[in-house]
């Protein structure tokens, strides 16, 4: 069909021979099913971290930011390095959602709903440190411009600390309403999906009571869109806002112009590696390798490779800049006396080697293309992120305009402690939601299925229509099993209950025969009229069985054994 | 026009299917009632007749609003309530300060725009929290298409025009409350 047109040379970007239908059963198998006990070891360790993290905040709020290992001269530390390293991060998952629908780019689709809950939960762990960093937090309300019996004394809207009380405000909400309102028709196929009532209660509910009525698509798409172009000036925004906290400030090396754009390619090179880091670890833990195929990899290494080139050229600028202006307080010129050769020269070469060399690799076709490298590349970007922040505020403080005043700078345990408890929070909100939320905007990816599925792909290239093609035989049988078909099979019917047991309604409970792949509500009503009713029963099924319960139930030719049912049993009964 | 109590649900498992059904049922001058889908079809708005949303105007007057709420606040504050001399920045007018108010008043705007749309999305379409599902088949949010149809006295020449657009079900539904 010419409406799902698509260029050959394409690669395609779901693999498998995938139906509508698998699309949903792939996407809600890690919600509807159990935690595996790696997850549960995982998330002990997050949630402890995030609890020492929590221990150390208290500390610090109960005794006084003297804790800390700030200084007179270093006034912001860990505290801001770590709040822009996480919104850095944070900008990756709305550059995915919005600039990549902005450009009709299809591959984002697999992983925007990741790369947004990234968003999310990296922004509110930014939005942790403005608070705690502060002498008096329990006085934070005071930058909120609220009447009060002061003479309504307001705030000083001059101050780009208040400009991003308002940039983080607005971009965590309007990306929380973006997500959620992606996210309503998929909470709506899980309600649908879903057994267990509670289950159904709580994605009932969630759902908003979404439909898929024609005109509330009509209305989803028109939003997206206006959200994306609503986003993508506001992502650029925020992190402008951010580098104004240093830009517009007279400190020698803060000072500079180039900040906002430098800030935000950066940001989108940093949280591009942490959906990398996420995503490589997801695909496999939830088995969307299908879905997230190399080539999403690939095409996000090659936005890594874009940005980091743009960092790159900021770094020279700035070093040029540096030595171009004549001015001798602009130690930002990295040699003079500053973080090249100076007492944090480490902090600088660990920014040069992981921003700008590491990188260079994925220029390598084969090196972007292999996922244990990226994965390498990804960290080490992390890293070299934390340590551009760390290089700017710290190294630039260290060496101001007077030399009475220079010092150095070093952390307490509590400045750790509160960073690990951020990425503890962090993975423990990530992990949570890998097992509540469809990973996958499965509507999104379900309409780009028969433009860019592998199977579709393959028929359209030998020349068949795809009209009719979506139909998944495990869903539209329009056969049905009854009291004659029953008769006429009594035989193999009593042959095939003799080798998989008796189903003992008294003593056995009835499993849910659907969590195995490749059977359908209807294959589930032809067991249970068979007698079939639990795992273990399927789990004795052999060849000689499959082929029993074929010529039974008259379709579904050998497809029990293809899938391996009783495999799948097994498993099933295992868990 | 007439409420008629009677539908008839087609089912189909295939979105092309489904777009020439719509098509073949359109050119009959029926009158398709709703057209539940698991994804956006592109181009079933099209076909069904569905007049355009204007949701998009309503965010950009949401979002002069937010822009004129934003000035007038730091107006107020900044200029008329108290003139103050913060860092030797001009507050002598609204525009001799601009500059630093710009952030803002771009935050503002973005915020009122996004947020009272996706309200007036929600409220339009009726969706929230504790809402009940309204589609007549579960199966619509997995694989399958149902298009509604209004039965107005023509019942069989329909069912039989249904179950020629490669529907896999057809049923008369009766949708008395």
């Amino acid at each position: 069909m010419s409406s799902h047109y698509e260029a050959p040379i394409r690669e395609p970007l779901v693999t498998g021979e995938k139906s509508y239908h698998d699309i949903s059963v792939d996407v809600g198998a890690p919600v509807l099913g159990k935690a595996n006990k790696s997850w549960w070891i995982v998330f002990s360790i997050a949630l402890v971290a995030f609890l020492w993290g929590l221990g150390c905040i208290i500390y610090t709020i109960s005794t006084g930011i003297g804790v800390w290992g700030l200084n007179k001269t270093i006034g912001w530390a860990w505290d801001i390095t770590n709040f822009v390293w996480w919104v850095g991060i944070g900008h990756a998952g709305t550059l995915i959602s919005a600039v990549l629908l902005l450009f009709r780019q299809k591959w984002r689709m697999a992983v925007n709903r990741s790369a947004e809950a990234m968003t999310i939960f990296a922004v509110v762990q930014a939005g942790l440190f403005p608070i705690i960093h502060m002498g008096r937090p329990w006085l934070a309300y005071w930058v909120l411009p609220i009447p009060n019996q002061f003479g309504s004394l307001w705030v000083n809207f001059n101050s780009p600390l208040l400009w991003d009380v308002f940039a983080i405000s607005t971009y965590l909400s309007v990306s929380l309403v973006f997500w959620w309102t992606g996210l309503l028709p998929d909470f709506a196929m899980i309600r649908d999906r879903a057994v267990k009532p509670f289950q159904k209660k709580i994605y009932t509910l969630l759902s908003f009571g979404w439909s898929g009525r024609a005109k509330d698509w009509q209305r989803f798409e028109e939003v997206s869109l206006v959200l994306a172009g609503l986003a993508t000036p506001l992502v650029l925004s925020v992190h402008t806002i951010v580098s104004f906290d240093f830009a517009t400030s007279v400190v020698p090396g803060w000072h500079s112009t180039i900040f906002p754009p430098y800030f935000v390619a950066g940001a989108i090179f940093s949280g591009f590696a942490m959906v990398q880091t996420l995503l490589i670890v997801m695909r496999k833990v939830s088995n969307l390798e299908d879905y997230i195929t190399l080539l999403h990899i690939e095409y996000m290494n090659k936005v890594i490779i874009l940005t980091g080139g743009i960092v790159s050229i900021a770094y020279i600028t700035e070093y040029f800049i540096g030595w171009y202006s004549g001015s001798s307080y602009e130690n930002y010129t990295y040699l003079s006396y500053g973080a090249a050769t100076g007492p944090y020269w480490w902090a600088f070469w660990a920014l040069i080697t992981c921003n700008f060399i590491v990188p260079l690799t994925l220029w390598v076709k084969k090196w972007r293309r292999n996922i244990m490298w990226t994965f390498v590349v990804a960290l080490v970007i992390n890293i070299g992120m934390w340590f551009e922040r760390f290089n700017i505020i710290v190294v630039d403080l260290s060496k101001g305009r007077t030399p009475s005043g220079w010092t150095m700078f070093s952390p307490t345990f509590v400045d750790i402690g509160i960073f690990m408890g951020t990425i503890g929070f962090f993975f423990v909100l990530f992990l949570l939601y890998a097992r509540t939320f469809p990973v996958i905007a499965q509507a999104e990816v379900k309409t780009i299925l028969k433009s860019s599925g592998e199977r579709y792909k393959r028929l359209r290239e030998a020349g068949k229509s795809l009209e009719g093609t979506a139909t998944d035989k495990r869903t539209s049988q329009k056969d049905s099993f009854d009291a004659i078909e029953h008769e006429k099979h009594s035989g193999e019917i009593m042959l095939l209950l003799e080798n998989v047991g008796e189903f003992d309604p008294t003593t056995q409970k009835k499993d849910h025969l659907q969590e195995i792949n490749g059977i359908g509500p209807k294959t589930e009503l032809h067991l249970n009229d068979i007698g079939i009713y639990s795992y273990q029963q399927i789990s004795k099924m052999t060849k000689r069985e499959y082929d029993l319960f074929d010529s039974i139930s008259g379709s579904l030719r050998g497809r029990a054994e293809r899938d391996d049912w009783a495999g799948q049993a097994k498993k099933l009964i295992n868990k | 026009m007439e409420e008629s109590s009677k539908v008839v649900h087609a089912i189909y498992t295939d979105d092309d299917t489904l777009m020439s059904a719509v098509k073949k049922v359109k050119a009959e001058k029926y009158h398709i009632e709703e057209v539940f889908t698991p994804f956006p079809v592109h181009g079933l708005d099209k076909a069904m007749g569905l007049a355009p949303t204007r949701i998009a105007i309503a965010s950009f007057l949401y979002g002069l609003t937010g822009l004129t709420v934003a000035i007038l606040m730091m107006n107020y504050m900044m200029i008329e309530d108290w003139p103050q001399n913060i860092g030797g920045k001009p507050s002598f007018s609204y525009f001799h300060n601009m500059p630093a108010f710009i952030p803002i008043m771009f935050e503002l705007t973005v915020f009122f725009a996004a947020h009272l749309m996706v309200i007036t999305f929600y409220l339009r379409s009726k969706i929230w929290p504790f809402r009940k599902p309204q589609n007549p088949d579960p199966r619509t949010t997995d694989d399958h298409f149902l298009m509604e149809v209004a039965v107005d006295g023509n019942e069989s020449e329909l069912l039989k025009l249904l179950n020629g657009t490669g529907a896999v079900e057809v049923n008369l539904v009766d949708k008395a409350h």
